[in-house]
């Protein structure tokens, strides 16, 4: 634990800069999703609010900070309360983890950039990404409606199920890297990124954590041609915007982890080492807004087919092929 | 500092795991155990023990009280809060056992002290792993293999007649 007040500072600094620059990038997101949407589909999308919308999702918080905060009759109150924070804190506090470039040298000191590197960080990740669960569970339950609980079933066998498939797809990477550690992870791809040795990893975990963030081809928990919103359908305003929001820090992060655990995280040519980072986590979030505008939506038994009988033993094998090769070679 | 801490949390995970025993609804009671595990889970890290801190919360709160939410979701329970509190006859042998661990507790504390616990020492995950896999081997082989006998059986008692 820091004692020194200039370490402590240093940590408040890094958190407030963590904070704002994930809250910003995640409501640019939004607008982001709406344009390039707009535009796979041959549409202009959101450009009134500001130069080319740019001050768009500044109206967006405005209108959902000043709708009514709707609770249903019959939801369970504290619970029904609670959801939202559930499924957007989890994301946030991911990021605690992750390297965004070399450590600085400031003032003599040697600045780390990254809140946390725990020693356990990947496990950190893998944590916080089971409790996200309680989230969608929690919400489709507490509003006592037919569609959130049907939603919210569905969000937590899907979440389960992948989070099995992500977790176990990642095992190569620390076989390879001989550590848990975010920052070693990354150190160990300093000549060749992970996804030279572990294309098929890199693959079950890219399917993965797009069904973890809950998107197109496995928006099955929020279907809205079936089952309206799923398990936010009854939410308004800023409780709405929470799990709305959380759905895009979910995004920077998972794009974020999988920059960071297959493509070699900071690392690049010419460019400062946070530029690449960020470019790598940009591509990560367009490839799921491209996937949004293409791809159609699976059934639930594909979903839990593809799930439970592709990735899952995929990666298995992948894990014993791995092993092998380090034994042998 | 850690002490503050370390009390503030034993003070949440005794009341959280308080409340998950005597709440009736039995989805408030998966949330207060998730709270509980997760205190359990910050304790260890302060006793430095994050891998025991991480797999508290991945296996316990993350997937074994999802598991439960899981299938209270699936139920359709009524109105569990307006169930009438279990009698006696119910509830008497937890009561038995709990006697049983404070009388034990007791004997412990009033035996004379065995010289100071061992310094806290942290074990890197390679250590852990060495000691948990050369040791006792046999031990984990031997649980793996229970856990696959309840994955046969499930498969069993699920298969299509």
């Amino acid at each position: 634990m820091p004692t020194d007040t200039f370490d402590i500072m240093l940590l408040l600094a890094k958190l407030t800069l963590l904070y704002g620059l994930v809250m910003t990038a995640a409501a640019y997101l939004v607008l982001a999703e709406r344009r390039v949407l707009a535009w796979i589909q041959d549409r202009t999308g959101p450009n009134r609010v500001g130069p080319l919308g740019l001050l768009q999702p500044l109206a967006d918080v405005i209108k959902m900070l000043t709708k009514e905060d709707v609770c249903p009759a019959g939801a369970d109150r504290w619970l029904y309360y609670l959801a939202p924070a559930m499924a957007a804190i989890p994301a946030i506090l991911t990021f605690a983890v992750i390297p965004f470039g070399p450590p600085l040298t400031l003032f003599g000191r040697n600045i780390p950039l990254q809140v946390v590197d725990l020693n356990i960080g990947l496990l950190f990740f893998l944590a916080l990404s089971s409790i996200a669960v309680y989230g969608v569970a929690l919400g489709g339950w507490a509003s006592n409606s037919k569609y959130a609980l049907l939603g919210g079933i569905r969000g937590l066998a899907q979440l389960i199920s992948y989070e099995l498939s992500m977790a176990l797809s990642l095992v190569p990477v620390v076989m390879l890297a001989h550590s848990f550690r975010l920052g070693d992870i990354v150190a160990a791809q300093a000549s060749v990124p992970f996804i030279v040795y572990q294309p098929l990893a890199f693959l079950i975990f890219l399917i993965s954590i797009a069904a973890e963030c809950k998107r197109v081809p496995f928006d099955l928990p929020e279907a809205e041609s079936e089952l309206i919103a799923g398990f936010h359908a009854e939410y308004s305003g800023m409780r709405f915007g929470l799990f709305f929001v959380g759905e895009y820090i979910n995004i920077l992060v998972l794009g974020g982890l999988a920059a960071t655990f297959f493509l070699g995280g900071w690392h690049g040519p010419w460019l400062p080492p946070a530029v690449w980072f960020a470019l790598k986590v940009l591509a990560f979030a367009f490839l799921f807004i491209w996937m949004r505008g293409t791809l159609p939506r699976l059934r639930y038994d594909q979903l839990m087919h593809l799930g439970w009988k592709v990735l899952t033993p995929l990666a298995l094998v992948n894990i014993l092929a791995t092993g092998w090769f380090i034994m042998v070679l | 500092m850690e002490q503050i801490v370390f009390y503030i949390l034993a003070a949440v995970v005794v009341i959280a795991t308080l409340f998950a025993v005597t709440e009736r609804h039995p989805v408030h009671a998966i949330v207060y155990l998730a709270t509980s595990f997760f205190g359990l889970a910050v304790i260890f890290y302060l006793l430095l023990a994050p891998l025991a801190a991480v797999f508290e919360v991945i296996i316990y709160a993350g997937a074994i009280m999802v598991l439960f939410l899981f299938v209270i979701m699936m139920l359709d329970l009524g109105h569990p809060e307006k169930v009438k509190r279990p009698a006696f006859r119910d509830w008497w042998p937890a009561v038995v056992l709990s006697l049983l661990i404070l009388a034990s507790f007791a004997v412990l504390a009033g035996m004379p002290f065995f010289g100071p616990p061992a310094a806290a020492a942290q074990i890197d995950i390679r250590g852990f792993a060495a000691v948990l896999f050369r040791n006792y081997g046999v031990a984990v082989e031997i649980i793996s293999l229970q856990l696959l006998f309840a994955l046969v059986g499930a498969l069993y008692l699920g298969r299509r007649r």
